[in-house]
């Protein structure tokens, strides 16, 4: 195929539309996460306001992250991915539009939703479901709805190419998507509905924990590495170098990943046999996770100059380092011996950020790199900026997990040896200062990109696809 | 295995309904048949209100009146159902955990390691456990405190607990420091929290 025809594939105003969207939706979740982080220290700049009180800022950062930054910067990803690879138009360009504006409004109403204290207690899923608990009498928008609706829509504007490709081999890539839109569809309709209408109390909880796990593991996964088996091989102009890894790397993730979401609560009453299930599947994923990683850093081999001269590259294996040191965490972490002491502790909440922010929100960052001069045909307004983001970010995070790291294992120690409760918050204290100053880190990073992003989009230096190619013989 | 259909229905439908047959149907099976537990529905949970709510009627005659009308068990279902939307809405259980894990010296600190069963009802659905502990874990409240040093500590927390970060909630408080009905609802909550805690033999079938 060549490059031409590929181009007119492309929607690249919902490409645009979608980043732009994306980091807006980050910007108000880290800002919410910073002054969220505020109240620790007792410096929360605006207390007894009702409506902007730190839980319903809490709710806003994890929910506009996931839903706001993720599920906006990979729809943006796919719009230029999936045409370019099966070849076949999006469903269509109107429905984009629809797409757009109805998740965009999920998001206002979601956020007014939170303000006004409307909230399902499902962790990842608290979106209004609009109906009082276990009821269906409707009290409120119902976001849960429009979210079904919405990526109903969303799953069916990419399943028309993927579908009319089905006659191809498909490359890695569409693997990772095409399960990953059934996984979404399905993760999203059993997360919002058992555990709220037809199973209470624990063996619900068994539900609500697995849907945390698939979300991240079924949806922000597949959505991840498929962008990575995309990006880096067209980047570095080099083939992916093992395809057995990656036939390995995807159907032990389709098998093995799904089975460990029972690990969110362990020692609790869900049966002991559920839980050992999890914790044994949740280690087998580390072998899976090495596999990939393995391969990619094999693909970077001969190839290291990339990661000076080539920006996504950076914050692609930058990601993937992190996504390696938080699944190899997470081998350990997941075991009864580990949970005694981490689970309810800081330690997890080091290792939800490495994860989320450390991995995916620094590839999309690496995608958002990639993809921003292209779709807007702008070269980047500023070089250092970028520069100062990926450092920012790196340092920012690095710290955090350390920090949080360290504190959840004091925290931990504190309360098996019976310390008094307050005597444990006065030694988190320190440690929340950190994390508050990294958070801060990340927050100034994000603004470099954020105002690079506009100031690009602004500017009229017009961008020239050949100043950028990686050589292709650096070896 | 690398064609549209196969993706599609074995990864996509194939790998998840396995995972969702073995973690969710299975605990399903095992807690709801096997152990033979009754869920109690929202009128079984309020049919005796407690001594904190009718403490609460008597010491705010005025305001629990106006708020609540009588101590009944409609009016306790209903301050129940209040105030845990707003445990929720105000994501309190993101920094209070609600449940006793047997490890950790927890059953010393908080009080029984949970049950199952005593999640098997009307206000667990969904359940509140929580995955951090920012304050303590809130599932054996019930009554450890009195409703006045509750009151104190929602209006502001430092009032009782000098060192503490929780935030205040001085907007389910009327001016003099009365609560309103929202006030009346968390603390009628957060006073029920464990009261359907049984021990183990009672609870077999």
């Amino acid at each position: 195929m060549n490059a031409p025809a590929q181009e007119s594939l492309v929607e690249y105003r919902l490409v645009r539309w979608h980043l732009f969207a994306a980091g807006a939706a980050l910007l108000v979740s880290m800002v919410a996460g910073f002054e969220y982080s505020l109240q620790f220290l007792g410096f929360f700049p605006h207390p007894g306001n009702e409506l902007a009180s730190p839980g319903h800022l809490r709710l806003m950062h994890t929910n506009l992250a996931a839903y706001g930054w993720l599920v906006n910067g990979f729809t943006a990803m796919m719009y230029y991915v999936v045409p370019r690879l099966t070849g076949k138009r999006i469903w269509s360009r109107k429905v984009g539009m629809l797409i757009f504006f109805t998740w965009q409004f999920i998001l206002l109403a979601t956020i007014v939703g939170f303000l006004y204290g409307k909230c399902q207690a499902i962790e990842w899923g608290e979106t209004p479901t609009g109906f009082r608990p276990g009821s269906f009498d409707l009290n409120w928008i119902p976001v849960d709805s429009l979210v079904v609706l919405g990526a109903v829509l969303l799953i069916s504007q990419f399943m028309v190419p993927l579908f009319k490709a089905r006659h191809q081999k498909f490359y890695v890539t569409l693997w990772y998507f095409t399960a990953g839109l059934v996984w979404l569809a399905l993760t999203y309709l059993m997360g919002n509905i058992v555990p709220e209408w037809v199973l209470p109390g624990a063996a619900g909880a068994a539900v609500t924990g697995l849907f945390i796990h698939d979300l991240v593991g079924l949806y922000v996964t597949p959505m991840g590495w498929g962008l990575m088996y995309f990006f880096v091989p067209l980047i570095l102009r080099k083939p992916i170098w093992s395809h057995s890894l990656s036939v390995i790397g995807f159907w032990a993730l389709a098998f093995f990943y799904p089975l460990g979401g029972v690990h969110h609560f362990l020692l609790s009453p869900i049966p002991d046999y559920v839980e050992f299930g999890a914790i044994t599947t949740t280690i087998a994923i580390e072998i899976v996770v090495t596999t990939v990683v393995v391969n990619f850093f094999m693909t970077l081999r001969g190839k290291w100059g990339a990661l000076r001269t080539s920006m996504p590259i950076r914050w692609f294996y930058a990601g993937a380092i992190m996504y390696f040191l938080t699944c190899l965490q997470c081998s350990f972490q997941v075991t009864w011996t580990f949970q005694k002491i981490i689970h309810f502790t800081d330690w997890v909440v080091g290792h939800a950020h490495m994860i989320m922010f450390g991995t995916f929100t620094f590839w999309l960052f690496g995608t958002i790199d990639w993809l921003w001069p292209r779709v807007t045909g702008r070269e980047w307004h500023s070089d250092k900026l970028r520069s100062w983001h990926f450092w920012l970010s790196t340092v920012g995070i690095a710290t955090m997990f350390v920090d949080l790291t360290a504190a959840g294992l004091i925290h931990g120690f504190m309360q098996k040896d019976l310390n008094d409760w307050m005597d444990i918050i006065t030694a988190s204290v320190p440690f929340w200062w950190v994390r508050t100053f990294a958070g801060g880190m990340m927050l100034t990073g994000f603004l470099c990109m954020f105002y690079n992003m506009i100031a690009t989009a602004r500017s009229n230096v017009l961008y020239e696809e050949e100043k950028h190619l990686v050589p292709a013989q650096a070896e | 295995m690398e064609k549209f259909y196969t993706l599609f229905f074995v990864a996509g439908i194939g790998c998840f309904a396995v995972a969702a047959v073995l973690s969710m149907v299975f605990p399903w099976m095992t807690l709801g048949h096997y152990h033979g537990m009754d869920y109690q529905t929202m009128e079984d949970l309020a049919a005796h209100p407690s001594a904190e709510f009718r403490e609460l009627a008597e010491s705010y005659p005025a305001e629990f009146q106006a708020a609540y009308g009588e101590v009944s068990p409609a009016s306790y279902a209903q301050a129940l159902r209040l105030g845990r939307d707003l445990y929720v809405g105000q994501a309190c259980w993101h920094c209070h955990s609600q449940y006793v894990r047997e490890v950790s010296n927890e059953a010393q600190r908080f009080g029984p390691v949970s049950t199952a069963q005593e999640y098997q009802n009307a206000l667990n659905q969904p359940h509140l456990w929580g995955t951090r502990r920012v304050g303590p874990d809130l599932s054996r409240e019930h009554g450890k405190r009195t409703n006045d040093w509750h009151i104190a500590h929602l209006l502001n927390p430092k009032n009782v607990v000098p060192t503490s970060v929780m935030p205040a909630y001085p907007y389910y408080f009327d001016e003099h420091g009365a609560p309103t009905e929202r006030g009346f609802a968390l603390v009628s909550y957060l006073q029920w929290l464990g009261t359907t805690w049984r021990a183990e033999e009672e609870v077999q079938p």
